[in-house]
């Protein structure tokens, strides 16, 4: 029997985006404590160009997932973990917005606009204003290593469920 | 001391012969130089701190007209710390080196209204070179405001060396604005 799974484009939604947010989170790894230099430039602006891409694909999944609800998770689960599933997804969701609407922010404070791509510049969220820039930057990072967290959470648990419990949670999102 | 005393001397008459003319420093203050530069297509925009101008402009005779700006380059803000450290290396200003640019021009060339135009020769690095600054210059009861934007090619003057010169990372094209008021 097949198991239900998650549709196509949610299935693809989701492992790209586990693509983008560690490539963006390697990038921003290697380049904080670099020197200036134009290598330096370069991962910054890749990094903001995954973010921004990250931001727009969570809001596209998030509608896609608003018309095609997840799959029923597995009758065997208490009721406390499939609470815990459910507000750790919403966490998730939550993060995605917040990690990249947090560097955007970062940005403008810190007067160095995102230009997607190099080729659309975005609008500036705020002014200028270096203070509130490092505080943003300490909320982003934080934010990052939050989701991070919670994405190795999530991980663990569907590998919970495809070795221990041996039910089908994994397998929705693969293949 | 008779020497001092007899330049105030010949400084204050000068002043008062050129009574209803500007011919003054402009106040740092109300003044500002600022410069938007590129990097990947991001527009960052940077400032001068400290500068002097002084500016003696009689709109009745722009050919008498006199502009000198000098720029202390150890002063700019290039819109980040790391990027203001940077700045005073070999590779940007070289403010051990040249740690001031200047500007200075004769005769401003009127092209309609309140529109003018000052060839002056822009020392940067070490390098002299020409440039064409237009501006717009506006009176008001407590002196004169002279507004403009002119470019700048980076490399022209040799600032952003070595890994910095690829201008497709930085690009040559620096926006140099510029607001100066000059009290009465």
């Amino acid at each position: 029997m097949t198991p239900v799974r998650y549709t196509l484009t949610a299935r693809i939604l989701h492992w790209l985006m586990v693509l983008l947010i560690l490539g963006a989170f390697a990038l921003a790894l290697s380049f904080d404590d670099m020197p200036l230099s134009p290598r330096k430039l370069q991962y910054i602006n890749y990094h903001k160009w995954l973010g921004i891409t990250v931001l727009w694909l969570v809001a596209v999944r998030l509608l896609w997932r608003l018309k095609h609800p997840a799959p029923e998770l597995p009758a065997h689960m208490p009721k406390h973990e499939k609470m815990l599933a459910h507000l750790g997804h919403i966490g998730l969701y939550v993060l995605m917005f917040g990690v990249p609407i947090g560097g955007w922010l970062m940005s403008s404070a810190k007067g160095f606009p995102v230009v997607y791509l190099g080729l659309i510049p975005l609008p500036d969220l705020i002014g200028k204003n270096e203070e509130l820039g490092k505080l943003l930057k300490e909320g982003h990072e934080l934010f990052a290593w939050g989701l991070l967290l919670l994405a190795a959470g999530h991980a663990a648990a569907a590998l919970k469920h495809h070795f221990i419990d041996k039910d089908d949670v994994l397998r929705r999102m693969l293949g | 001391m008779r020497k001092v005393l007899l330049s105030s001397v010949v400084a204050m008459a000068l002043v008062g012969a050129g009574a209803g003319v500007f011919a003054q420093p402009a106040d740092a203050g109300k003044s500002q130089v600022r410069f938007v530069f590129t990097q990947m297509n991001v527009p960052v925009e940077g400032q001068f701190k400290k500068f002097m101008a002084d500016v003696k402009f009689d709109p009745a005779k722009p050919a008498e007209a006199k502009v000198d700006v000098s720029i202390d380059l150890t002063q700019a803000d290039a819109g980040s710390p790391d990027a203001n450290d940077a700045l005073k290396t070999k590779d940007w200003f070289d403010t051990a080196r040249f740690p001031q640019a200047k500007f200075t021009a004769a005769g401003f060339k009127p092209v309609g209204g309140d529109k003018f135009q000052a060839v002056g020769q822009l020392n940067l690095k070490g390098r002299a070179a020409n440039v064409t600054v237009p501006f717009t210059v506006k009176t008001d009861g407590h002196g004169q405001w002279l507004e403009g934007v002119f470019p700048l090619s980076r490399t022209a003057y040799k600032v952003g060396e070595g890994e910095w010169s690829d201008t497709g990372m930085v690009a040559d094209n620096v926006q140099v604005k510029f607001k100066l008021f000059v009290p009465k």
